[in-house]
């Protein structure tokens, strides 16, 4: 009898779960960061503006999408000195593309609260397939989202030039992302 | 071994003393040189490493005023001549003390500045050291005044240093120049 009263609330709760399809996300509460090192010092930078269109429903994860398109010029790189420099030509060339995107493909279930994002990144006219594993903490009819990843600098000829070599400017980035997603009516 | 042999054995700063001095003296001037000649640098990889190669010297500046100050309260420093003036030695003890604080003030000035603009000092870039200060953009400004200023009173008081030095050897013509020379023959 206990079995089934607990079989049948956790069939509901699941139920309400599933019912939940998270379209958008709250820019004031969400953050899109990013983590490089510099002569072995790690710096922080983050884009101030970004948009996110979404769908995601995390107990049908395979329907899910979603896309961010975010501006560039937004950046703060960690220094005035370094937002001055980022948007030049062997950077961002954020006269030429101002905005990258991310395009999701695909979303799978990693087990329990992790899920993971397929999809491309184009960022300065050039694309990638990249993937970031992620966790999804549903409040109420708002959602936590937090997610790291990897992309290579050189892969989007981000740091041109003399920047090109990775002795002074690691290639590799952590983009650091935590989303307030909220369920739509 | 004869009396005067004794007296000239001790009135030489012993050569762990001497070596200090003349490594921290090659050491910051060549910080001071640098650091004029990098903050007005365009941004560039050359800009971040030498930025880079600045820290880390001036983390081993740090380290090594720490060891001359063990060393020094250790190791008594042979006395002044006994025939110079009271307001020459007070000018002497005023001037050692400001020297030694100097080089323990501005490198840590330097290091709260890099806290404070953002940057970890991250020695050798190896070993991370800890941020004292966030990243603060205005008081990352007064510090590097501070740390300017500083440096700007370092050299005038090395100036008088060495001046004092010259002045001992050629006008008193005592041995306040010739002790803290290395490679003499005792």
């Amino acid at each position: 009898m206990i079995k089934k009263c607990i079989l049948a609330i956790l069939l509901s709760s699941s139920a309400l779960a599933s019912a939940a399809d998270y379209t958008s996300i709250q820019a004031d509460k969400s953050s899109l960061g990013f983590i490089y090192k510099q002569m072995g010092v790690p710096i922080d930078g983050h884009f101030k503006k970004f948009t996110a269109q979404l769908s995601f429903d995390p107990a049908k994860p395979a329907a899910g999408k979603a896309s961010f398109d975010l501006d560039i010029t937004s950046i703060d790189a960690g220094s005035d000195e370094a937002n001055d420099e980022v948007s030049a030509k062997d950077w961002f060339n954020t006269k030429v593309f101002p905005r990258a995107k991310f395009e999701s493909t695909n979303f799978k279930a990693l087990g329990g609260n992790r899920y993971e994002v397929s999809g491309k990144m184009s960022i300065k006219g050039r694309t990638q397939m990249v993937s970031a594993p992620f966790t999804f903490n549903p409040q109420g009819n708002t959602a936590l989202v937090d997610g790291a990843f990897i992309i290579k600098r050189a892969d989007y000829a981000i740091g041109e030039g003399s920047w090109a070599d990775f002795g002074t400017v690691a290639n590799e980035i952590q983009i650091k992302f935590h989303f307030l997603a909220v369920a739509g009516k | 071994m004869t009396s005067l042999q004794q007296l000239n054995i001790s009135n030489r700063y012993t050569s762990v003393a001497i070596g200090l001095h003349w490594l921290m003296a090659v050491l910051l001037m060549s910080l001071f040189a640098v650091g004029i000649y990098m903050h007005e640098l365009p941004l560039s990889p050359w800009k971040l490493q030498i930025y880079s190669w600045h820290k880390w010297a001036g983390v081993t500046a740090f380290l090594l005023v720490l060891v001359r100050l063990a060393w020094r309260f250790t190791h008594k420093p042979p006395a002044l001549p006994l025939n110079m003036p009271r307001s020459a030695e007070l000018a002497a003890h005023i001037g050692h003390t400001l020297l030694y604080l100097l080089m323990i003030a501005i490198p840590l000035t330097g290091w709260l500045m890099s806290s404070a603009k953002g940057f970890q000092t991250v020695y050798f870039g190896i070993l991370p050291i800890p941020d004292l200060l966030a990243r603060n953009r205005e008081l990352g400004n007064i510090l590097r005044e501070v740390h300017e200023i500083l440096n700007f009173i370092l050299i005038a008081i090395v100036t008088g240093h060495a001046g004092a030095a010259l002045k001992h050897h050629f006008i008193d013509k005592d041995d306040v120049l010739t002790r803290m020379l290395p490679f003499q023959d005792r």
